[in-house]
């Protein structure tokens, strides 16, 4: 089982994909549940504090927005786990949660620059590139090593 | 330092199936021995629970239509107070408008997932290409 960041990190398709084809997602939601209920002197429901963009300085420079550093002491961690990679271009909804463009790039370049197996993949707008996009995905995945609990 | 309470974890489920409405799925939740909590919505249900009993009745949803049904987990629990609508006044909670675009997807991923898995040989297309900056600039300098 690999772990298998995807972008954009909340995904619905990507993540079931991945959880489909017997590998493990690793999406933004999980993180923000452990941020919302972990126990700590800022005690939920929210614990985004002023911690996160300092823990965001491994992944962005101190000039960097501190959105972006706290959305990447986010991202980063999982990223720095990740095993292989899938990332949608085209993606017109990368707004809301997911609505910051420095952010995403740097998420992208970050996934790019590690040494992983990377899936890049638009997302589909006709019946033809659903199917084609189905199918790139899914061979993407068994591609990549099941492996044992050796990890 | 900071300690998880309990190892509670939240599914979305998205029905997006022609044989299985989202009243179905409920029911089939509703019919689980597991000590779960439920909320139904427009689009599937959400499920939040001890993550083995959630696993286990999430697997059993999508096994009424596996190629139809999908799921990814939620980091916030149902009706979650910086989440929930009643609390905030109303409009869409936030997360709502990627879910809905994707949402729209689902019939065509639902249905290259069934050729998929009846090993249809996928064709290949020919994409077209973006316009090369020579051609264009020859075009931009031709007389007409």
């Amino acid at each position: 089982m690999a772990k298998v960041i995807i972008y954009p990190t909340n995904s619905l398709i990507l993540s079931d994909m991945v959880e489909r084809f017997g590998h493990e997602p690793l999406a933004m939601m999980e993180k923000i549940r452990e941020k919302i209920t972990t126990v700590g002197v800022d005690s939920p429901p929210l614990n985004i504090t002023p911690e996160g963009p300092k823990h965001g300085l491994k992944y962005a420079a101190v000039e960097v927005p501190a959105g972006v550093r706290g959305r990447m002491s986010i991202i980063g961690p999982l990223i720095d786990i990740a095993e292989a990679a899938i990332i949608v271009g085209d993606a017109s909804i990368s707004f809301g949660c997911m609505g910051c463009a420095r952010t995403n790039e740097l998420t992208k370049f970050l996934i790019r620059e590690k040494d992983i197996p990377v899936l890049e993949i638009q997302y589909p707008h006709t019946e033809e590139e659903g199917k084609a996009f189905v199918y790139n995905i899914a061979e993407f995945l068994k591609a990549l090593p099941t492996g044992g609990d050796d990890e | 330092m900071a300690e998880a309470i309990e190892d509670n974890i939240t599914k979305i489920v998205v029905i997006s199936s022609d044989s299985v409405l989202p009243m179905d799925a409920a029911m089939k939740v509703y019919e689980s021995e597991d000590a779960i909590t439920i909320k139904e919505t427009c689009f599937g249900t959400m499920v939040n629970g001890p993550r083995d009993a959630v696993n286990r009745v999430v697997e059993t949803l999508r096994s009424m239509d596996r190629n139809h049904i999908f799921v990814k987990e939620r980091g916030f629990k149902p009706g979650a107070e910086v989440r929930c609508r009643a609390g905030r006044g109303g409009g869409p909670r936030p997360g709502f408008h990627f879910l809905r675009e994707e949402v729209s997807m689902l019939p065509m991923i639902g249905r290259a997932l069934d050729e998929y898995d009846a090993g249809e040989p996928l064709e290949e297309k020919e994409v077209p290409q973006k316009l090369d900056v020579s051609k264009l600039k020859k075009i931009i300098d031709s007389e007409l």
